[in-house]
């Protein structure tokens, strides 16, 4: 039995650091995994622990992230609790094995943290790697700060798992600025983590010789369609149960998530939208502008997948402007997040006017200075009560201005 | 198959090989098992040969390399009487091939190690009789 670690009130985390307690907490059962930069801590920590004593189940290191992801199918088809982190290229080479982890719904835990994709190769941090895996068939969850890193790497757990879910779980959080920022952060005792994440329950696992089971079935046009409409309800019918591990968990920490994150919203008139470490700059830089008389607010998808259409289109209700902010450029098209959020925002009574910022690709700065420049062409657009700027912009981009449509 | 809807199966497209919780199923041969529709003994991929493999009982050795390497467990190994020291006992033999399952990959007789071979890949409408007729004889070694 592993040895207990003794933690202190606020421990100095980055969030590799929170993540690779929170994989320890859980207790996770098989860990197969191919480190890659910036997601490397995640494992060589939890490598450690297990060298220690720290941790009881099985370390496998595998020859490529197409292995690791399908270790980790393979574990969680026998019945284990799995985990694994990746970015980036990484990220890229699981995704043939993303879908059919989604598919047989083994609800294995993916830390991801976020890195540009490659060409040019970079390392520095962009939405990139989530943005190609949105459609995968996992629940996303997305996170600010190493003590969200750790909180949201346990809730992953505990949704995923559950018996109305059953579907893979990936724990967003940015690359260096998030994963190697150390910062407080509150974690729960060895005890208290496992017993709010539980034992883990098995479903129909291979390892049931009394009950022999085949994983990676075959289906043509006559069931494929079926299984994947299964999927997908139950997909998108999970927002009760990630609501419910979310108020579990306030009342067990005091720290509170929702499915759509508002600040300063209550009396907003114009609103960014903006995913990851992003949001912690533009709340500040709301708070700033509040100074000066302008009412603004941010919004944040806390779950990315299922995509909280109903809730986001709600939060943004009565703003008369929204800016939203893509750390991605979708190839060919206009930023996930506005062509996401002007399709829930199309049904609402209000439709608020929506542009399109992308930014920070590749570890750019996202300053204040920037996200000021954002917010006031925003009021700019309310006031105007019409677009005076073209939709997709692009900030701290040099050479010859450049916008579409 | 019927075909069912959304709403009305396992999730994660799993398919079981019994309906029933199954005990010591190891020792039950494939013929004895309950098995359920799912399960893939219950489809045939014998359309799947071009060639097929004829079983010659004269020159087998009980090797069983052709049982372990057969990727469709299509060898059969049965108990049967066996004359050993002028003593008759029961013991598992080869019998056979499972025509069903077999997909007429030729694994079975490139890895015999009999001379001639105990088993040979032949047009798939070759008659049986005709083949054991013909079969080759002893090759011996190269001198």
């Amino acid at each position: 039995m592993a040895e207990k670690m003794e933690l202190h009130e606020v421990e100095v985390w980055d969030g590799n650091m929170a993540a690779s307690h929170a994989l320890r907490q859980a207790q996770v059962d098989v860990v197969a995994a191919y480190p890659i930069t910036p997601s490397t801590p995640i494992v060589q920590n939890y490598s450690q622990f297990l060298a220690d004593g720290q941790v009881d189940g099985e370390f496998v290191m595998v020859e490529s992230e197409h292995a690791a992801m399908s270790g980790c199918v393979g574990a969680a088809a026998a019945g284990g609790r799995v985990a694994t982190a990746t970015s980036s290229q990484g990220f890229a080479l699981m995704s043939e094995v993303l879908y059919q982890a989604a598919g047989m719904r083994l609800p294995i835990v993916l830390c991801v943290v976020n890195r540009a994709l490659a060409s040019p190769l970079n390392v520095n941090g962009d939405h990139s790697d989530m943005y190609m895996g949105r459609d995968a068939g996992w629940i996303n969850l997305c996170s600010y700060n190493p003590q969200e890193a750790y909180d949201l790497t346990l809730m992953s757990f505990k949704i995923g798992e559950d018996l109305d879910v059953r579907l893979p779980v990936m724990m967003h959080q940015d690359g260096f600025i998030c994963s190697h920022t150390a910062q407080s952060v509150r974690a729960l005792d060895d005890d208290s983590a496992y017993k709010f994440v539980g034992d883990y329950i098995p479903k129909n696992p291979m390892l049931d010789f009394e009950k022999p089971v085949t994983y990676g079935s075959q289906t043509e046009e006559d069931w494929h369609f079926e299984h994947k409409a299964r999927q997908h309800n139950d997909h998108m019918n999970s927002f009760p149960v990630i609501e419910r591990v979310f108020k579990e968990f306030k009342e067990l920490t005091g720290r509170e998530y929702n499915l759509v994150e508002k600040y300063h919203m209550d009396d907003a008139e114009i609103a960014l939208v903006a995913l990851g470490t992003t949001v912690e700059s533009a709340i500040l830089t709301a708070e700033e502008l509040r100074k000066e008389g302008i009412k603004a607010g941010v919004v944040s998808l806390r779950v990315l997948r299922p995509f909280p259409f109903i809730q986001i289109a709600e939060a943004l209700k009565g703003v008369k402007a929204v800016a939203t902010l893509d750390r991605s450029l979708p190839g060919g098209a206009l930023g996930m997040l506005y062509n996401e959020i002007t399709a829930s925002l199309y049904h609402s009574e209000h439709r608020p006017l929506v542009t399109n910022y992308i930014y920070g690709l590749g570890g750019r700065d996202m300053t204040i200075g920037h996200l000021k420049e954002v917010f006031k062409e925003t009021k700019a657009n309310a006031d105007a009560g019409k677009l005076t700027v073209p939709i997709q912009q692009f900030i701290g981009l040099r050479g010859p201005k450049l916008t579409f449509y | 198959m019927e075909l069912r809807g959304w709403d009305e199966f396992e999730i994660g497209s799993v398919l079981f090989s019994f309906n029933e919780k199954v005990e010591n199923i190891p020792n039950v041969q494939q013929e004895d098992r309950s098995y359920s529709e799912n399960n893939s003994f219950q489809a045939s991929v014998a359309h799947w040969r071009v060639e097929k493999p004829i079983f010659n009982v004269d020159h087998c050795i009980d090797c069983f390399f052709c049982w372990i390497y057969c990727p469709d467990s299509s060898i059969l190994a049965r108990e049967k009487e066996v004359e050993k020291k002028g003593e008759k006992i029961m013991e598992q033999s080869m019998v056979g091939i499972d025509y069903v399952h077999c997909k007429g990959c030729g694994v079975c007789s490139s890895v015999c190690p009999t001379d001639p071979k105990s088993l040979l890949m032949v047009d798939e409408h070759d008659e049986e009789e005709r083949v054991l007729a013909n079969w080759p004889k002893k090759e011996g070694k190269e001198k």
